[in-house]
């Protein structure tokens, strides 16, 4: 570099505080709730910080090592006494299925639209805009209604020939959606639906065009140079989409408080069930044992896959 | 790619778009001009009572529910107009509020929906500067970094973005909780005891800082890798012209990062009109409500387990047409753009 391009001390300093800060402020809430769910609520929610951090009545009470205190007991009653794993087990069809059906209908949406100049490819992809800017909870009221009274206005499908041998074997009678976290799946694919072609069409677009042409002279069919030549580059921009989709289904509240049950509620809305009870103290700290529990998968998520989440958010950027 | 492998290909997207959005939205809009309701029926009741000499007999008339031959109530759908778009707006209640001698702009805002209104407004103007500024304040600090520092740094700047939004909002709640540390610093520094969660400007302004924190990272890293990209050739020849820093700063990095402020803010203002895990995670329903929150609340059961479905519909559709308008001077760019292209 150019050494009058260089910064004098001054500025460095002050450059040198703010990134400090600013670090400070991005890691402290998250890593003081995770220091706090290991300790007995007289030291978690004391005002004086180093009670937080030495934790000497869980020291006490409970015991630790190296002179601080830590304790488990309000993980082992998120997860043992309250039955969280049933939670996490929601979760995990929930975002599982959200996650493959999202990228295996995006991907050929994503590759159409980035190898077409069309009016029509245009109008596909502002209308995709506008549905992604959609409130979720305009959509959740269409489907509120539609949930609950699904074994109703199913029924039909059950009962008529032409559809009804291939119902039947999955349920003698129609089924009521409401409940079902194989239903909210449907729903947030559709809310993400959008997201997904716009960011796997950039993607695409990185791809040059010589290559599937190159493999349908060879004689591949359109498909077959999709499958066989394309996808195989693909793969990192299908990993951060997929993580995308991820995050949307995981984080997600709105949806799924709404459509799921208190039987078949995902992770994040259960959450709400430790603060709603008149809080006791521990359950207060439980609360935040189950938030960490949540957080811990993220943290691992943002280590393993740092660069395709970065690749992620300037993608729609540079091309959008 | 010819049209029709282009539609083979598009074909699962948009039938999944047209099935599970568009399909949807066009119900709500029925649905929000639809009362359903069990339907009651007036019926001639005699009722005897023993007394003197034979019995003391009234027929009176009751309404009760009408069942159906499973003992069902008969539930019934009926047309019922603007009414439900009337209890949401409660346009008399607005104008008594306005007219002379009326509450004014307290009383507007005693009506869920423009207190709703209100808070999302504020709400999506004042992050967005704070935003796109901290965003850009941070990028441009991590640039001249250490190259081997940037990458941690982006690594912690990613965790206010990525942690899931109701929780990040919890989190900073529980700093706050019973004699929390941030409590404990407000009083150290201010020397009086300020609860934040006992009214609602302190709530708001939690909320408006927690999405900053939330959002910034996302505009950070966008900038940042433009960054990247800034001509050096620009760069030295403003030099040579005698520019400042500061002037190299408007004048070159700048222009060049005005497509992504454009694109950040675009994401930001979908993004902010939709906030909803604030309000959940802050609590905060009794003095800060917004928009999606508004429709949440009437979709979920009220005591005796009744949905408001029909005036959630309604109070969706007015979300919506807040978006639309919101998104109109940019829909209109694009018809443009394509127009001047064909």
């Amino acid at each position: 570099m150019n050494a009058a391009l260089r910064l004098p001390a001054g500025l460095r300093l002050v450059i040198g505080v703010f990134v400090i800060g600013w670090v400070v402020v991005a890691a402290f809430p998250l890593l003081w709730t995770a220091v706090m769910s290991f300790r007995v609520p007289a030291d978690a929610l004391s005002g004086n910080p180093l009670d937080v951090l030495l934790g000497p009545r869980t020291l006490e009470t409970v015991g630790g090592g190296l002179g601080i205190g830590v304790t488990f007991e309000h993980y082992w009653a998120v997860w043992v006494t309250q039955h969280f794993y049933r939670n996490l087990l929601n979760s995990a069809v929930v975002t599982f299925g959200v996650v493959t059906i999202s990228l295996s209908v995006g991907t050929l949406a994503g590759y159409g639209l980035a190898r077409t100049r069309s009016v029509l490819a245009f109008w596909l992809l502002v209308a995709a805009l506008v549905f992604r800017a959609l409130p979720h909870s305009v959509l959740v009221t269409g489907y509120v209604p539609a949930f609950l009274n699904s074994a109703h206005w199913l029924q039909p499908l059950w009962d008529w020939g032409a559809t009804g041998w291939l119902f039947h074997p999955f349920a003698a009678r129609a089924p009521t959606l409401y409940g079902q976290p194989l239903a909210v799946i449907v729903v947030l694919v559709a809310i993400n639906q959008p997201f997904t072609i716009w960011m796997l069409r950039s993607f695409f677009e990185n791809i040059p065009a010589e290559l599937d042409e190159a493999a349908q002279v060879d004689g591949c069919t359109a498909f077959g140079a999709f499958w066989r030549v394309i996808m195989p580059v693909m793969w990192p921009g299908v990993i951060t989409a997929g993580l995308f989709s991820f995050l949307l289904a995981y984080n997600d509240y709105l949806v799924t408080a709404l459509l799921l049950d208190s039987q078949s509620m995902t992770m994040v809305p259960a959450i709400t069930q430790f603060l709603n009870r008149d809080s006791r103290a521990s359950e207060q700290i439980e609360a935040i044992a189950a938030a960490v529990s949540i957080t811990a998968p993220l943290f691992v998520l943002v280590m393993a896959f740092q660069k395709q989440i970065v690749a992620g958010l300037t993608q729609g950027a540079v091309k959008g | 790619m010819n049209g029709r492998t282009f539609g083979w290909f598009v074909a699962p997207s948009v039938v999944m778009m047209l099935v599970f959005i568009a399909f949807p939205l066009v119900f709500v809009f029925v649905q929000s001009f639809h009362a359903t309701q069990s339907v009651f029926e007036t019926v001639k009741v005699e009722s005897c009572t023993p007394g003197f000499l034979g019995q003391v007999c009234k027929t009176e008339e009751r309404s009760r529910p009408k069942l159906d031959a499973a003992g069902q109530p008969v539930r019934e759908t009926s047309f019922i107009g603007l009414a439900a778009y009337r209890t949401v707006l409660q346009p008399d209640a607005v104008w008594a509020a306005l007219a002379p001698g009326g509450g004014g702009w307290d009383a507007v805002m005693a009506v869920d929906f423009y207190r709703a209104l209100r808070f999302t407004l504020t709400f999506t103007l004042v992050t967005l500067p704070a935003v796109i500024g901290l965003g850009l304040l941070i990028a441009l600090a991590v640039n001249t970094m250490a190259r081997s520092l940037r990458g941690p740094l982006i690594f912690v700047s990613l965790m206010p973005f990525i942690v899931t939004p109701v929780i990040g909002a919890l989190s900073i709640r529980w700093l706050f909780m019973g004699d929390g540390i941030l409590t404990a610093a407000l009083r150290w520094m201010t020397g009086s005891h300020i609860s934040m969660f006992a009214q609602g400007w302190t709530i708001e302004v939690l909320m408006l800082v927690y999405r900053v924190w939330h959002v910034a990272p996302f505009a950070f890293v966008v900038f940042y890798a433009a960054l990247q990209t800034v001509s050096q050739d620009a760069l030295e020849a403003a030099l040579i012209d005698g520019a400042s820093r500061f002037e190299r700063l408007r004048y070159v990095v700048i222009p060049h990062l005005k497509p992504l402020i454009v694109f950040v803010a675009l994401i930001h203002l979908m993004d902010a009109y939709r906030v909803f895990d604030e309000v959940v995670g802050f609590s905060s329903e009794a003095h800060r409500i917004s928009l999606q929150f508004l429709t949440f609340n009437l979709l979920t059961p009220d005591q005796a387990g009744n949905r408001a479905v029909t005036r959630a519909s309604a109070s969706a559709m007015l979300t919506m047409v807040g978006v639309i308008v919101l998104l109109v001077p940019i829909l209109a760019r694009a018809w443009r753009e394509q127009r001047g292209r064909a």
